[in-house]
């Protein structure tokens, strides 16, 4: 082979297999960029259990705790309340029996709580994510209405036991976080009944 | 004097033995020719320029005194507003700045419309120019974050969530763009990085872009002619003209009026009633609580009505997505063999009105609280909407077109 003949062959190997490994470089180098977008060992850190006295919640009173920076509410429902919730049609509901919502085994039922009367709720719509407002008086929202919460954002509604109305934008009924009762007035957020120590 | 010249000239050959100042000048400026028929719809490209240049200079004066940090970023704005000097009007200049960037931009857009710009040969002219308007979107929620109000908050929660309404991947992705179970500090640095790095050097890349593709084929005119087949025997087109002088002069005095009327609402309404800055921004954010009345800037606000209107989340955010996205297609929709609304008939002419008014409708019902009214309104100015779009192909093609001339009108 003279000094001036051009290997093509050659050169288009050499190109190939630059680009192709440079290619590969170039993938892998992305990894870190990407996951560094991923929660930080600090942000997953964050999620400890609280401990909440519910001694002083009046009846048909809510409050608000906050629990790896959302809002979770303790409801505590009246009878007429928990009453209210039997006497909803379940066609007027997305997700009736909650097969398809989020929520610890002790809450898959239709009150969607350990014990009837205190409703733990994570205070945040499954549309996208806005606080609703909780509107227990019947009749508030509309004539139908029963009590319950009402997103300002897109519309959605949930009854009393955060289940979501059928024709509104929510897909699935509202968050159950886990928790344990410690003791008649406490309770821990975050935390199982089986994990009690 | 002469010495001077001698002197100014000299350098000017040394820097282009080095670099093609003069021949760069030239083509985009001095020997750029411009069809000479442009009228008032087409200050709209430059007034983009002249807001991206003042957002660039004005944030990087609030980069100075604003802080990234959950706990910090809503004092250190109010603090920019009270006790910085001359704080409040760079403030005021980059607030206004977004909402002024958006009306020059859609005014910019609609005029694409009207005179058929977007069409052969200037497809990609437009595509670049979306790519440019959804960076810019972007760009806007990203900031809308930074001053930590109640609605920069929930406002970001919303269009995270959006995220998470994509089959198996949603809510890992939501994840992966907040950096946190909930929006946070650490949302808050990353939009931080992102607005004042990240999106201004797409978003200037991709001007750059748009103008050399534009420079490339040359600009459309309100006749829609194609000024390049009529040359004279110099070879300059009959009905154009050198960009510089005469349009860097004319554009001048419209980027004047511009800033009277931009000064204005800096000076005497900077909120504007709510419009540009909304009230619940004046609070902090508060992660608890979700304001009463939610509602994006009024430039997301047609979207946001379509996303409303949709009781299903997937197709929702989908019908959202697609809402922007559809104007991709503009090119390849319009089958009218004109390209000016001067010489399309009484179909485009009535479909681009009830296109513009379902537009206008849709921005007013997304700033509104949801009733079961209304929400059949917005149902039915999303398919108005939709229909401008996905008709196109036919009423295009149908409609009655008057002969286009061969050269440029005086009108």
């Amino acid at each position: 082979m003279s000094d001036n003949a051009v290997d093509v062959d050659r050169r288009r190997f050499l190109t190939g297999t630059t680009a192709v490994i440079g290619g590969i470089g170039a993938a892998v180098a992305s990894v870190p960029f990407i996951a560094s977008f991923q929660p930080s060992a600090k942000a997953k850190a964050i999620g400890a259990p609280v401990e909440v006295d519910i001694g002083k919640i009046e009846p048909g009173q809510r409050i608000t705790q906050k629990w790896r920076g959302q809002p979770v509410w303790i409801v505590r429902r009246t009878s007429a309340m928990v009453d209210s919730l039997k006497n909803i049609d379940g066609d007027l509901l997305r997700d009736p029996a909650s097969s398809e919502s989020i929520q610890p085994e002790y809450a898959a039922n239709a009150w969607r709580s350990a014990k009837e009367e205190y409703l733990i709720l994570v205070g945040l719509c499954t549309h996208l994510g806005c606080s609703p407002s909780f509107v227990p008086e019947p009749g508030a929202i509309d004539e139908a209405w029963v009590g319950g919460f009402f997103c300002p954002c897109h519309g959605s509604k949930f009854d009393l036991a955060g289940r979501a109305y059928s024709g509104y934008p929510a897909p699935t009924n509202m968050t159950v976080p886990p928790y344990r009762f410690a003791s008649d007035t406490r309770i821990v957020i975050g935390e199982d009944e089986g994990d009690a120590s | 004097m002469n010495a001077v010249v001698k002197q100014l000239t000299g350098l000017r050959d040394w820097v282009d033995d080095r670099f093609p100042l003069v021949q760069l000048w030239n083509d985009h400026m001095g020997q750029y020719y411009a069809p000479k028929n442009f009228n008032f719809w087409y200050y709209f490209g430059v007034l983009s320029i002249v807001v991206l240049a003042l957002q660039i200079l004005t944030g990087i004066w609030l980069t100075m005194n604003y802080k990234p940090d959950a706990e910090l970023a809503f004092a250190s704005v109010e603090y920019i507003m009270r006790d910085v000097e001359w704080g409040w009007l760079i403030r005021y200049m980059h607030s206004t700045g977004a909402s002024a960037f958006f009306i020059v931009v859609y005014l910019h857009m609609f005029r694409a419309l009207l005179y058929g710009s977007y069409k052969k040969p200037r497809e990609l002219i437009w595509v670049l120019g979306m790519f440019t308007y959804l960076a810019l979107m972007a760009e806007a929620f990203l900031g809308y974050l930074l001053p930590w109000g109640q609605m920069s908050f929930w406002g970001a929660q919303v269009i995270i969530s959006l995220f998470g309404a994509i089959p198996f991947v949603g809510d890992t992705l939501s994840l992966w763009i907040r950096g946190d179970f909930v929006v946070s500090d650490v949302t808050l640095n990353r939009f931080f990085s992102l607005h004042v790095i990240a999106m201004p050097l797409a978003i200037i890349g991709l001007v750059f872009l748009h103008i050399i593709a534009l420079h490339e084929v040359g600009s459309n005119n309100p006749d829609g002619v194609e000024i390049k087949k009529k040359k004279g025997p110099d070879g300059k087109p009959l009905d154009g003209i050198p960009f510089h002088p005469y349009y860097t002069v004319k554009d001048s005095v419209g980027v004047i009026i511009f800033f009277m009327f931009f000064a204005a609402v800096v000076f005497f309404a900077p909120e504007f009633g709510g419009w540009f800055l909304e009230a619940n921004n004046f609070v902090p954010a508060n992660p608890l609580v979700t304001p009463e009345h939610i509602v994006p800037l009024w430039y997301f606000t047609p979207f946001y009505a379509i996303l409303r209107a949709v009781p299903d989340k997937l197709i929702g955010v989908l019908l959202m997505g697609a809402a922007t996205n559809i104007l991709f297609l503009l090119p390849w929709l319009d089958r009218s063999p004109v390209k000016s609304i001067r010489y399309r008939g009484p179909i485009f002419k009535t479909a681009l009105s009830l296109f513009v008014i379902s537009f206008i409708a849709l921005g007013y019902l997304g700033t509104q609280t949801p009733t079961p009214q209304m929400t059949w309104m917005a149902r039915g100015f999303s398919a108005i909407y939709f229909g401008f779009f996905l008709l196109m192909p036919f009423y295009s093609k149908m409609d009655k077109t008057k002969p286009v001339p061969d050269r440029v009108t005086s009108k």
